[in-house]
Formats: C-alpha cells, structure tokens, sequence
C-alpha cells in the first residue's frame, strides 16, 4: 500500500505537535513546514520510523526571503524520498535574518555535508555543528554570501567591458 | 628532395648562399624553429576544449603546424592554450601553470569566456585571463570553429617567427612580467 500524505501527516502531528505545520500537495510533492530548532529530531524521526521510511536526502538548499519578516528571512529546504514507496516529500525551515542557524543533519545523513556546505557558501547560513563549515565552490577570499538578494548580480568595480556594447545603457548608443 | 612530392616544407629564411655555404641572422632561424615546432600545452575548461580536440584529430590536424607533441607538462610547453571560461578560484592554478613553463612562452587565450569572460559577466568567472597572465594571441568565438584555432595558432606562429632572441631578456618584457607580479 502506497504511503497516504494523511499517514505521514497524522505521524508527524502525533510526535511533534506544533512543531510540524502548513501541510500541503504542492504540484506532486507533498510539503510541509518545521521549527528550525527541531529538524534534526524530525528527519531522523522521518528517516528511522519503519513506515516512513525517507533513508534517502535528494537535496538540501537554502533560500533568501528579504521582504519578510526578521525571524523568516531565511529558509532552509530538505527534499526527502522513500524509494521502497517511491514518496517524496519537502520540508522548509525558516531561520532568522539576522543570525541565520541550524542544526546539522550531517550525521544523519552523510550526503548533507557537502550540501550545507554549499548552503553555507552562497547563502551564509550557519549549520550548527558541521564538522567542517567552510566554503565549497566559491573562492576562499570571499566575504560575501553571493545568492543573497541584496549581493549585485555584477562586479561594480567591472573596467573591461563598456555598457553601451551590452545593450545596458537606457538608450543603448 | 624528391620532386613529385607535395610535402610542404617552410622556406629558408633570407641569406646570402653560395657553394657549401649559407649565410643568414641567427633571430631568422631561431624564429623559424620555434615557430614550427610549438608544443602546445592544452588548459581546456570547457566546450572550446572540444573544439580544441577535434583541431588537434586527424581533420584538422595541428601537428601539420608543427604542434604535433601535446604537452601535459607545462615544464615542456612552449604554446598555453586557454580554452573554457576561467573562475575566479581558477585563476591561481592557471597563474602558477604559467609561471612553471619555461622561457620562451607564449599564451593563446581561446574563445569569448578566456578572452573577456564572455557571457559569464558575474561575481565567480575571471573577467578574461589577460587579467593574470600576459596574453598573445585571443581567438574569438564561443566556441570558435577549429579553423580559427588553427588561424590563432598561425598567428601566433607570426609572432613568434618575427620575436627577437633578445626579446625575453629586455626591460619592456621584464616590466610586462612585473606589471603582473610574475618573477
């Protein structure tokens, strides 16, 4: 019997209450919302109970709200996946604007490290006890976070290449 | 020689010949060897990589300019090609490539992301590689056809024919080399 979005629901509302909220089927992916400060108890709770069953972390991102209020001006979204069911899921944890943090899941689940890692990088959240929170992709000398909203899309001290041959100035001649 | 064969051979340079003698400046035939013996040093990032490839396979076939021997040591190149997009946190790596080939060198930067950074105008790609390392020759393109690789690598074989042997050694090669903080 496939695994019902109610099951999981009614599971997670039985274990952790209010913690657990703003259930809902976006398109084909069943969503739902967490207290930041609890998600390493939830996605074990989702990993290890026999009927959930979710032992596989497709992907793990960050977003940036800056329009929102203080305490959700950051995200941090799990993708989970039940392959013995073939369900997957979407869990959001909203963090703080101002001190971006988390638990890590990195002891949950290996692949996760790498993940925060990029997260960390672009987006500058802090993952509470990851063995090795530095950054990934982008070159160690950076001070910024650059997938921040409020990072420029382009270098301003840019010299080499002139507006008027990229079609950027407003009357472009 | 035999005179039905259609192998092209590079003509000698200007001199004075006579019986059992040929007269003729050193910088000529210095030129004429390294020109025709560039060995090329291949540092593909990305697509132009692939069009790289297909100049050096049997169609296009650089080795006919003399590039047959690919080095993937830059202890033994002479010719870097730069081929793909540069990334800021690449940009070390390429600098000391280039500081561990030995003199002369010289640098092909191949196609619109190693020229000037082409359509990646953001925060994490080097805005052309001329911003770390001296550049001689740029191909166009993105990716250029392998025809204009080939046309990058006669161009520079111009270059290199015509440079002088003295022209490592001046003060204006030295003060290009500091304007890059390369010893």
């Amino acid at each position: 019997m496939a695994l019902e979005n109610t099951a999981i629901q009614d599971k997670l509302i039985a274990t952790f209450g209010e913690a657990v909220y703003n259930f809902q089927q976006e398109r084909d992916i069943f969503s739902f919302e967490i207290n930041a400060d609890q998600n390493k108890a939830i996605i074990l709770f989702l990993k290890n109970d026999p009927e959930l069953r979710f032992h596989f972390l497709t992907d793990l991102c960050g977003i940036h709200y800056p329009d929102s209020d203080v305490d959700e001006q950051f995200a941090v979204v799990y993708h989970l996946h039940n392959w013995y069911e073939n369900k997957r899921i979407k869990i959001k944890a909203f963090l703080n604007g101002e001190k971006p943090e988390i638990k890590t899941i990195s002891n949950i689940f290996l692949s996760s490290n790498w993940m925060e890692r990029e997260t960390f990088d672009f987006y500058g959240v802090d993952f509470i006890g990851h063995p090795q929170l530095k950054r990934i992709l982008n070159m160690d000398e950076m001070i910024s976070h650059p997938m921040r909203k409020e990072f420029p899309m382009e270098d301003g001290g840019r010299t080499d290449k002139d507006d008027r041959f990229f079609g950027r100035t407003v009357d472009n001649c | 020689m035999m005179s039905d064969s259609n192998i092209k051979m590079v003509a000698a340079p200007d001199g004075v010949a006579g019986e059992g003698f040929f007269a003729t400046k050193l910088n000529d035939v210095v030129g004429m060897a390294r020109a025709n013996s560039l060995w090329p040093l291949p540092f593909a990032t990305s697509c132009c990589g692939i069009e790289f490839m297909a100049t050096m396979a049997s169609h296009y076939d650089l080795a006919r300019f003399g590039s047959e021997r690919v080095s993937f040591s830059p202890r033994q190149a002479d010719m870097l090609l730069v081929m793909g997009t540069i990334s800021k946190k690449m940009a070390p790596i390429l600098r000391q490539v280039y500081e561990q080939m030995a003199e002369p060198k010289w640098v092909i930067a191949v196609g619109a992301c190693a020229s000037s950074g082409g359509i990646f105008d953001t925060y994490s790609v080097l805005q052309g590689i001329d911003k770390v390392i001296p550049v001689d020759v740029y191909v166009p393109g993105c990716p250029p056809r392998p025809e204009q690789i080939v046309d990058g690598v006669m161009k520079l074989q111009e270059l290199v024919r015509t440079e002088s042997v003295r022209r490592r050694s001046s003060p204006e090669y030295q003060e290009l080399l500091a304007s890059y903080n390369i010893k």
